[in-house]
């Protein structure tokens, strides 16, 4: 067993029997007791559900890892605060056209998924390489990378130092001379300080070149708001890209998509922007074993095939419609969960065939709602399908305002089901 | 021992002496025929120059357009050491003489500035966008640093690829305050990454001089805190020059990593074609117009080779029709089609949509024709509409500074 961090105390109860496999990151192991307190058995159980960082390792200030220690066990607690995670392993999917009947399905983490798509490209093409902060030595601040280093060399999988700008520069200019570089940011957050690169230089150099220069290059990292880190780590950028002619912008929900679309990123000729989610990172899905399992880049999926009423989102907020369109059946409407996968260019053609069956639309977006994909799909469904609307088109989405530090306001400000619920059936007039 | 105030400075002082440093450039001893081809490309990149500044006032150049007159001796020094489509080039907006000086023909040059569809990009780039994969020469970049990570990324793919290569990623005295630049030193150092950092340290900053905005001016120290030696070279000087690069080339591809050259060189006209350059005297200018012109140095050290004048004035002769060739073909030439008619070529991963002739790999096929279309007319409308509200207004002061003054053009602003 291998232990994150080490506290101080003296073993009260022992949760995880020796030798267990397979214990989630974050799963309270044993109880530790201070001195002089009792832990009783029964109570001792209670109190791990109750309050679960009671357990948590304490994170070590001088120990890098903590970052991780700390999102991670979070992500564990996030579950029941918003709902947003519930769904996602359980949720039932509709049988994607890609895959032909009977291929087999193995169930395999967001995460995984993202590692096997860059080592199955990597091996494929020796031009693929992997950059960004604790990609390599430290196995990815969110453990996306682990392995690669072992699996291809440091020459491939390169740790940076923390200088988004500069690496992301330097990413660029590489894919203009003609290697495929992957760019991890730690989190999007932080390509902020890098977005001059991913949009002057990277995006927009075909264009400006007459088509003479390419610049094949992957932006990756886990994008949108974690579990409590606050107003500068959490913010949705799918809309800020997704403007931005030239740009591919890629925002999964699930495991297969995950895969399927990353590998399709790197092979894109084009600057691509793969927006993941870092609460996503964690869940399982089904992954059809199939070699080279490859998506195409641009088309929506119907995850939740119903009839009554559409519910439009990408990344998480395809976990919070699911869970929508169950209750929903509950209540007798039939919504339709369209998975937009890629956000630019956008699937028009699949949100507009799924109006015109269900004349109703709510847009769900972990975002805020200014300028967003929203915004966006609201207004092609005007432009391009106002005939089939029988109500305006709602949206559901973040609060406007930096997300919040606290469990109660973060929990208001994030997107939830239940408002998914009253949004649809506030276009169906129930 | 002290030095004496006397004696000069050498230019690659080692101001921490345990580390290896490149020795001290020589003046470089060219045969007569490689003085004349330097002579050669000089002049070219002089008359091209001027010649782009006449079709700007006279319109049919638009936007920005930076000349490159008096710096001549830096590209032609530098590049003709180097090894065209094996090492790369890179550098800011202040791009034409950069390409003319790595064979790139100045016809499509000039159609680019012109904007048409004959120009290297197509008409779609202009002055500042400009590229030539063919030739390892990967632009022409707007963004003031930006071209020195993204150098840093070249060298990056030369080591990478073992090609035996080396990025040249030249930037001027403004961008060396960039903190980007300063990310890329780290990197490179770091990894010991083949690229020449040529910094091109005209005086100012289009109009904020060295002293104004440098705290430490001698900008080939720059890298010292990364290890990268720097050397100071005469950038008005070809030989010098080219002696420099010989250094850099030889530090570079022996495997020790970057290392930075700083070229004092003169800008003679403004910071752009709007630019009436009121930040220095006009004796500032004389003087290296007439005492430090790197075009009469060369052609002194010419005639001392024994080259008459009646082969320089040849060479005048031939450059400027090249010059008037280039010129007449950048003014018949057609601008690019509309893209009124639905593209032919969509890729889904390429927005190649406003791209119908870039050529674009399908990788995922598709077709998203009305849109884009529509979406092409609109922002040629939104051009439209702003240039002549520029035209209008005149200086619409877009971020004051940089931009605010460019604004005072007369070639756009018409005052």
């Amino acid at each position: 067993m291998e232990f994150e961090a080490v506290d101080e105390g003296k073993i009260a109860k022992i949760l995880v029997a020796e030798g267990t496999d397979g214990v989630k990151v974050g799963q309270p192991i044993a109880l530790l007791a201070a001195d002089g307190e009792q832990v009783s058995d029964g109570g001792a159980t209670a109190s791990a559900e109750a309050s679960p960082q009671a357990e948590e390792p304490t994170p070590t200030p001088s120990d890098q890892k903590t970052e991780l220690t700390a999102i991670e066990t979070a992500d564990a607690q996030r579950e029941p605060e918003t709902g947003t995670a519930q769904l996602a392993g359980a949720a039932t999917q509709a049988s994607d056209p890609d895959v032909p009947e009977g291929t087999a399905l193995i169930s395999t983490t967001v995460r995984e998924a993202l590692r096997d798509a860059m080592a199955e490209e990597m091996r494929r093409d020796e031009r693929v390489f992997v950059i960004g902060e604790e990609v390599a030595e430290y196995q990815g601040a969110y453990k996306v990378t682990q392995g690669l280093l072992d699996a291809f060399g440091p020459a491939r999988v390169v740790d940076t130092p923390i200088t988004e700008y500069g690496f992301a520069g330097l990413g660029t200019g590489a894919a203009m001379g003609g290697l495929r570089p992957i760019v991890e940011f730690m989190t999007f957050n932080f390509a902020m300080q890098a977005i001059d690169h991913i949009i002057n230089s990277a995006a927009k150099t075909n264009y400006m070149s007459g088509g003479q220069m390419r610049c094949p290059i992957v932006f990756r990292g886990p994008n949108g708001a974690a579990s409590r880190v606050g107003a500068q780590h959490s913010q949705n950028y799918a809309p800020w890209y997704a403007s931005v002619p030239g740009l591919v912008v890629i925002a999964p929900y699930s495991a297969a998509d995950a895969k399927g679309l990353l590998k399709a990123a790197i092979r894109s000729e084009d600057p691509v922007v793969f927006l993941e989610n870092e609460l996503l990172y964690g869940q399982s899905f089904e992954v059809p074993q199939i070699d080279d399992y490859l998506l195409p880049i641009g088309k929506a999926r119907v995850v939740w095939p119903g009839r009554d009423v559409t519910l439009v989102s990408y990344s998480i907020g395809v976990g919070v419609a699911l869970e929508a369109a169950q209750q929903l059946a509950g209540e007798g409407i039939e919504a339709e969960v369209i998975d937009l996968r890629t956000l630019r260019p956008l699937d028009t053609a699949t949100v507009l065939e799924s109006l015109k069956r269900t004349n109703r639309m709510v847009v769900v977006e972990e975002g805020w709602p200014t300028c967003s994909i929203s915004s966006e799909i609201i207004a092609v469904a005007m432009t391009e399908g106002f005939d089939d609307l029988d109500a305006p088109v709602l949206r559901v989405t973040d609060a406007d305002v930096p997300l919040p530090y606290a469990a109660n306001l973060e929990k208001l400000a994030l997107i939830k089901a239940g408002d998914v619920v009253s949004a649809a059936r506030a276009v169906c007039y129930r | 021992m002290a030095r004496t105030a006397k004696q000069a400075p050498a230019s690659s002082e080692p101001p921490i002496p345990n580390r290896e440093r490149p020795p001290e450039p020589k003046r470089y001893e060219p045969s007569r025929d490689e003085l004349l081809r330097f002579y050669r490309e000089m002049l070219l990149i002089r008359r091209f120059e001027e010649r782009a500044g006449q079709l700007y006032g006279l319109g049919l150049i638009g936007g920005f357009c930076h000349l490159y007159i008096g710096q001549e001796a830096v590209a032609v020094g530098l590049q003709s050491a180097m090894t065209v489509a094996k090492d790369s080039v890179i550098t800011g907006y202040r791009d034409h003489g950069h390409m003319l000086a790595y064979g790139i023909d100045p016809k499509v040059i000039m159609a680019e500035l012109t904007g048409r569809a004959a120009g290297i990009s197509k008409g779609k780039g202009g002055s500042m966008h400009m590229f030539s994969v063919e030739h390892g020469f990967y632009g022409g970049h707007g963004i003031v640093g930006a071209q020195v990570p993204l150098g840093t990324g070249l060298a990056f793919k030369h080591k990478y690829s073992g090609d035996g290569g080396v990025c040249l990623s030249y930037f001027g005295d403004g961008a060396a305050n960039q903190g980007q630049v300063y990310e890329a030193f780290n990197m490179a150092r770091l990894w010991n990454l083949p690229v020449i950092y040529a910094i091109e340290n005209n005086k100012y900053a289009m109009g904020t001089s060295v002293e104004r905005s440098h705290s430490e001016p001698l900008l080939y120290r720059r890298g010292e805190s990364f290890r990268i030696p720097g050397i100071q070279v005469d950038g008005m000087d070809v030989l010098a020059v080219r002696g420099a690069a010989e250094v850099a080339l030889d530090w570079t591809r022996s495997g020790k990593g970057p290392i930075i050259i700083e070229f004092l060189t003169y800008r003679y006209r403004g910071h752009s074609m709007s630019d009436p350059a009121r930040y220095r005297s006009r004796e500032e200018v004389q003087g290296y117009r007439e005492g430090r012109d790197p075009i009469e140095h060369a052609a002194r050290d010419l005639e001392a080779l024994g080259v008459g004048a009646d082969e320089l004035k040849a060479i005048d002769k031939e450059i400027k029709d090249i010059v008037v060739q280039a010129a007449k073909f950048a003014e018949d030439a057609p601008e690019p089609p509309s893209p009124s008619s639905a593209p032919t070529c969509w890729s889904g991963a390429t927005d190649g949509d406003r791209i119908e002739d870039a050529g674009a790999v399908a990788d995922h096929g598709g077709r998203h024709a009305g849109q884009v279309a529509g979406q092409g007319r609109r922002r040629g409308e939104v051009g439209r509409r702003a240039r002549r509200d520029r035209d209008r207004q005149g200086d619409d002061g877009v971020r004051g500074g940089r931009r605010g003054q460019d604004r005072q053009d007369p070639g756009r602003g018409r005052h």
